[in-house]
């Protein structure tokens, strides 16, 4: 029965891995009335949930006037056209919920090599 | 005649064209089986019986197999009966119906057996309010307050909704959109939620014609 779920799970959308802590530069069609465009994201990838269809990731970036800003994403959704991860760091957990309360040097993460 | 007799799933979601979710039931639908045509000549009421979910024939008592296998069927866990109208019996006796008997953008009602709540109390049951936590209150808080009033009647009204068994009972969701027929797999997924536990044991029938 959980296989017959599985077979439904939308085909690999042929995005990289995305992991906590990743910079990702996220590429999402906007419809506004009857035009499309696309709209980059570019933030630190501060969680990443599994689960087929549901799977998505959130964002956090910082805006103007140092506003946080955080959005999240379907990983399979058809709106996402393309994910690109510019730096990936070194992180000690799976959510960085912790960036949303530091600022500044502290809220800077270390490359991964 | 259309209906069949399926098993839930579980819920999803999936993307349509646009890249809207949609928040769906897996049913497994089928195969089902015609395992008796019921007429008004021998059984004094149109009906069809179909039988689902193919189970040993060790697991059936003699009689039932011996049902099944009037139509030489295979041994089914599941029968249920579907009313209908005499003229519209289109189907035979040992006749196979599978998920493809419906189709995408179709409206279905869907009848389960809702998840058993066991004894509730009264908020979960009947949508009471909880009474305050504090303000000298104390072992009220989910208590149902008054029943009645004083000497006069000097009883409690019947039928008035207490605490009690909850859930366990057949429950219709009307008017679900069909989403997806998987025709190879036997899968149905409808728009919503469909009632009871995973697993369950579901009536797929057309929806019922509504009011404008």
């Amino acid at each position: 029965m959980i296989d017959l779920m599985k077979s439904l799970v939308a085909e690999d959308r042929g995005h990289p891995q995305v992991a906590a802590g990743d910079t990702v530069k996220v590429h999402v069609r906007i419809v506004e009335g009857d035009r499309e465009r696309v709209q980059i994201f570019q933030g630190i990838v501060i969680r990443v949930r599994s689960g087929g269809n549901d799977a998505n990731f959130t964002v956090r970036r910082i805006a103007s006037h140092g506003i946080g800003v955080e959005r999240s994403f379907l990983l399979k959704s058809p709106r996402v056209e393309k994910i690109e991860v510019l730096r990936r760091a070194k992180v000690r957990r799976a959510q960085l919920y912790y960036l949303r309360d530091v600022r500044g040097k502290a809220a800077r993460l270390k490359e991964r090599r | 005649m259309k209906g069949m007799i399926g098993k839930k799933v579980g819920m999803t979601q999936i993307f349509d064209e646009k890249g809207n979710v949609i928040p769906v039931t897996v049913l497994e639908a089928g195969p089902c089986y015609v395992t008796q045509v019921r007429t008004a000549e021998k059984d004094g009421y149109v009906a069809v019986q179909l039988g689902f979910g193919v189970t040993k024939p060790q697991r059936l008592t003699k009689g039932q197999l011996g049902h099944l296998g009037r139509n030489n069927l295979p041994a089914l866990r599941h029968l249920r009966e579907f009313r209908i109208l005499a003229d519209q019996v289109d189907v035979q006796e040992g006749q196979q119906i599978n998920a493809d008997a419906f189709e995408k953008g179709e409206r279905v009602d869907v009848i389960g057996t809702s998840k058993g709540r066991g004894f509730a109390g009264t908020i979960k049951r009947h949508n009471f309010h909880r009474q305050p936590k504090t303000h000298g209150q104390s072992d009220r808080e989910r208590a149902p307050g008054s029943v009645g009033a004083g000497t006069n009647p000097g009883r409690t009204i019947k039928g008035l909704p207490m605490a009690g068994r909850m859930g366990n009972d057949r429950v219709t969701t009307q008017n679900l959109e069909v989403v997806l027929v998987d025709a190879e797999r036997n899968l149905i997924a409808v728009r919503g939620s469909v009632p009871g536990a995973k697993g369950g044991i579901v009536l797929i029938k057309p929806a019922r014609p509504r009011r404008r």
